[in-house]
């Protein structure tokens, strides 16, 4: 195999790998945010790499930008990215350790005791999969998957609406009068 | 580029979220470990749809990418609830239903 190709999948791969550990390593949760910025965007160039520019850019918009601007702003506005790192149950984390080990020596055995040998992935054509090829795919054998998503957002919404309506003794009912009302907060 | 290749970086991606997951006690930090372990699946939905010339796992991503949309909105709705009733997101401070 050509020596750039490898370099550059290389890099891709580190880097993928090395921004999900700063991503649970890190103290503050903000730059645990910037790293899995970092993360969606190496895995959206192995999308494109794979032959997915649909998925490609859907991960970059949809992901990197939505849903990472959620976070930082959850995290802005509750002012909790400093978190003590301290384990609270004895032997917490050394069990967290061996037992992620554990679960990988299952995936890797898992692998070697495959039956029938991974090839390498064939040349993928042009048009394999491209927008008009999904959306053919989208709106005619996923049509009804697509209309539950539609619900499933919905849903999502009015309940996130809910749970954060502020009901609180701010805002003074009509009829009561308060000796004194405090102008903020 | 080998199949091998995206298996073995979505393992690895993988263990590293359930090890987020299992390790910290920032809420918002452990959703980001979710979503890290939701991207590693991703990735084999789409390593696989490529190696079988098959784009139903391309679609795959994409409802597993609008269910997360919608599971990070309630969940960091649910997070701001919590941190106005009780002033503190950590993890362990919520025992209230510990007997």
């Amino acid at each position: 195999m050509d020596i750039g190709v490898l370099l550059v999948y290389g890099i891709l791969g580190l880097t993928v790998i090395v921004s999900a550990i700063g991503l649970i390593v890190s103290r503050n949760a903000l730059y645990s945010a910037l790293f899995l910025v970092v993360n969606f965007i190496a895995v959206g160039l192995l999308y494109l790499a794979l032959g997915a520019p649909f998925i490609a850019f859907a991960q970059v918009t949809v992901y990197a930008g939505s849903i990472m601007v959620l976070f930082i702003f959850v995290i802005m506005l509750l002012g909790a990215e400093n978190l003590p790192l301290t384990e609270p149950l004895r032997g917490q984390r050394a069990l967290g350790i061996l037992l992620v080990l554990i679960f990988l020596a299952e995936i890797v055995l898992y692998y070697l005791l495959r039956t029938t040998p991974l090839q390498a992935i064939p040349i993928i054509p042009q048009t394999f999969a491209s927008p008009a090829e999904i959306g053919m795919i989208l709106f005619n054998r996923y049509l009804l998957p697509f209309e539950v998503t539609a619900f499933i957002l919905l849903a999502a919404t009015v309940g996130a609406i809910l749970l954060s309506k502020h009901e609180g003794p701010t805002r003074p009912k009509p009829g009561i009068q308060k000796p004194e009302t405090p102008v903020e907060g | 580029m080998p199949m091998s290749y995206y298996l073995i970086l979505s393992a690895a991606m993988f263990a590293i979220g359930v090890l987020g997951v299992i390790l910290r006690r920032n809420p918002l930090v452990v959703f980001m470990s979710l979503e890290l372990m939701f991207n590693a699946a991703n990735l084999v939905f789409v390593a696989f749809s490529a190696y079988h010339q098959i784009l139903d796992g391309d679609l795959f991503v994409f409802f597993v990418m609008t269910t997360a949309a919608a599971e990070v909105a309630v969940g960091l709705a649910l997070m701001v609830a919590i941190f106005r009733a009780k002033h503190t997101i950590d993890l362990d401070e919520m025992s209230m239903l510990k007997g």
